[in-house]
């Protein structure tokens, strides 16, 4: 990995670092704008670590060589942007349901389809959740700097070796390709998660038998185990078995694995929010926005404080339940699309405190003046509930 | 304190690799800095910028609005810049290459660069010596630490001396 101390990275070669620091060795991928730093950073850098790194004919090939991949027994990664976040969407579901940890990182930009190459956005946040058929538990990590694109990067593989899935890092234009410090720890300070082993001998082993965590152990192609990996529908023995019992046996699991363990999966910052009357739901770059936007409504008299999701899945539901129990009278969401994350905000108020949304089309993040602005119309009663 | 800083050219004059260098010895200097881009499909010769913050605490919001300082090394590029630039914000321009109305100071960089140091290629380095002697943003010391890190292997000396003249100029 990269020399511990601090660094002037931009976020998606701190992405690249991350993964290296997390023990990834395979990586597939395909160019995109704007997350080809990355695959450009990890192709420079994988030669002299042994890694592998694939250049593939498209994004479909790209997660299908990661989940290979990864049962082979390597940590493996690709990264991308909208266009190529859709295209991969079907083995996305493949790797949930067949409990394939590795990483995926999109670096969201301007859609729908190919729409603002070069220009931030973050309409994918959705699609992160609801984007592949089926009913899934997934863990999405959301980044607002170089630094975080580091550390968030290592805990992604972290999650995904933990909990047996693929993880996303949702990254967007804006923080990939802002350059900032980033402190690199020592190796020995970086917490290096590994997937469970089999403890049974191969003739005992049920490849799909959970602990009590809900995540079954692992057993790599070439360590002596017999494993059949399918995405239909399978019993413990990792057979199809598409019946009713297994099916609700299996997604039920799939989906707890990660609601039971939310309390560890889940992260968030707040800030001034022990006595504030708005709070402002901000995340990955326009986080950064909000902050400042705090500030400036504090100084005009306004009691306004910031929930920051850093995992956007798991969503700190209960959290956003408490503050609207607790006195905060609305929550103003400011994101990068017409309306996604404000969705989830208004149900998790339960109806106990207002919603409203400060909506931006891509291309450039808000402002701290436009949040502040929202703000004000609100204590003005000038804004109804998620209309512009 | 919080500092807005623009560099603007035009593509092939190494304006990002400025950036790159105040970002570094920002870093150097235990600044806190965030740097961006103007980021498309720009080509060798059309305008290009490179936006630099740096403060003593946390930045936040990550992009520059009314630059401090502007510094431009063509006219188009002014020309594109110069309404942003803050009311009472110093603009520093290549004197040899753009003309401007507004009060301004600047040192022909480019033309320096060819005729005292035989390469046109390090006028970038002669305006960034100029920059660091006039506003005192970063310290000399770390300038020059991020100039022999970031400047391609064997060019570092030509560099220096490219910076250490507009340096000069600049405190003067």
């Amino acid at each position: 990995m990269m020399k511990a101390g601090t660094h002037f990275l931009d976020g998606n070669t701190a992405s690249a670092e991350g993964a290296i620091a997390a023990g990834c060795t395979f990586f597939a991928g395909y160019p995109i704008t704007p997350a080809s730093e990355i695959l450009e950073r990890i192709a420079n850098r994988f030669p002299e670590l042994h890694g592998s790194y694939l250049q593939m004919e498209d994004e479909l090939a790209s997660i299908t060589a990661i989940l290979g991949a990864s049962w082979a027994g390597r940590k493996a990664m690709t990264a991308t942007s909208g266009p190529g976040f859709s295209l991969m969407m079907e083995s996305y579901g493949l790797g949930l349901m067949t409990e394939t940890p590795c990483v995926i990182v999109n670096v969201m930009r301007g859609g729908p389809s190919t729409g603002l190459p070069t220009k931030v956005a973050q309409g994918d946040v959705n699609q992160t959740r609801w984007g592949t058929h089926g009913d899934v538990g997934v863990v999405v990590y959301v980044p607002s700097s170089p630094q975080e694109m580091f550390d968030m990067t290592i805990q992604a593989f972290n999650t995904a070796e933990k909990y047996r899935l693929p993880v996303v890092v949702l990254s967007d234009e804006m923080v990939a390709h802002m350059t900032e410090k980033v402190e690199i720890p020592e190796k020995d300070e970086i917490e290096i998660v590994d997937r469970k082993k089999p403890r049974d001998p191969p003739e005992e082993f049920l490849p799909f038998c959970p602990d009590e965590d809900l995540v079954p152990p692992m057993a790599n192609a070439g360590e002596g185990y017999s494993v059949h990996v399918t995405g239909l529908t399978h019993d413990e023995e990792g057979h199809p078995s598409v019946d009713e019992e297994t099916q609700n046996m299996l997604v039920t699991r799939l989906i707890d694995k990660i609601r039971k363990n939310a309390d560890d999966i889940l992260e968030y910052d707040e800030y001034k929010t022990e006595d504030a009357k708005k709070v402002i739901v901000a995340y990955g770059s326009v986080y950064r926005a909000a902050i400042e936007a705090v500030d400036m409504a504090r100084e005009k008299g306004y009691k306004v404080g910031l929930l920051r999701p850093k995992t956007i899945w798991p969503f700190p539901e209960e959290r956003i339940y408490d503050l609207a129990r607790e006195g905060v009278d609305s929550f103003l969401v400011a994101e990068i699309n017409f309306g996604q994350i404000v969705f989830e905000v208004e149900r998790c108020t339960a109806g106990a405190a207002q919603t409203y949304l400060a909506p931006k089309m891509g291309g450039s993040i808000h402002t701290p003046e436009d949040i502040l602005e929202r703000i004000e119309a609100i204590e003005e009663g000038e804004i109804p509930q998620f209309k512009e | 304190m919080k500092r807005e800083i623009r560099f603007s050219g035009f593509g092939g004059q190494g304006i990002i690799l400025m950036g790159h260098i105040l970002g570094k010895a920002a870093v150097l200097d235990d600044k806190d800095v965030t740097l961006t881009k103007s980021y498309g499909p720009e080509a060798r010769g059309g305008a290009c910028s490179t936006d630099i913050i740096v403060g003593d605490s946390r930045i936040h919001y990550p992009q520059v609005r009314k630059p401090d300082v502007l510094v431009s090394m063509s006219q188009s590029a002014l020309d594109t810049y110069l309404p942003k630039l803050a009311e009472d914000g110093m603009l520093i321009v290549d004197t040899g290459l753009v003309e401007s109305d507004r009060d301004h100071v600047g040192l022909p960089a480019t033309k320096i660069a060819e005729e005292e140091l035989g390469l046109k290629m390090v006028a970038n380095i002669v305006m960034l010596g100029y920059f660091t002697g006039k506003t005192g943003f970063v310290g000399k010391e770390a300038m020059e630490e991020a100039i022999a890190e970031l400047v391609p292997e064997g060019t570092e000396e030509k560099n220096l001396k490219a910076f250490n003249i507009g340096y000069e100029e600049g405190k003067e």
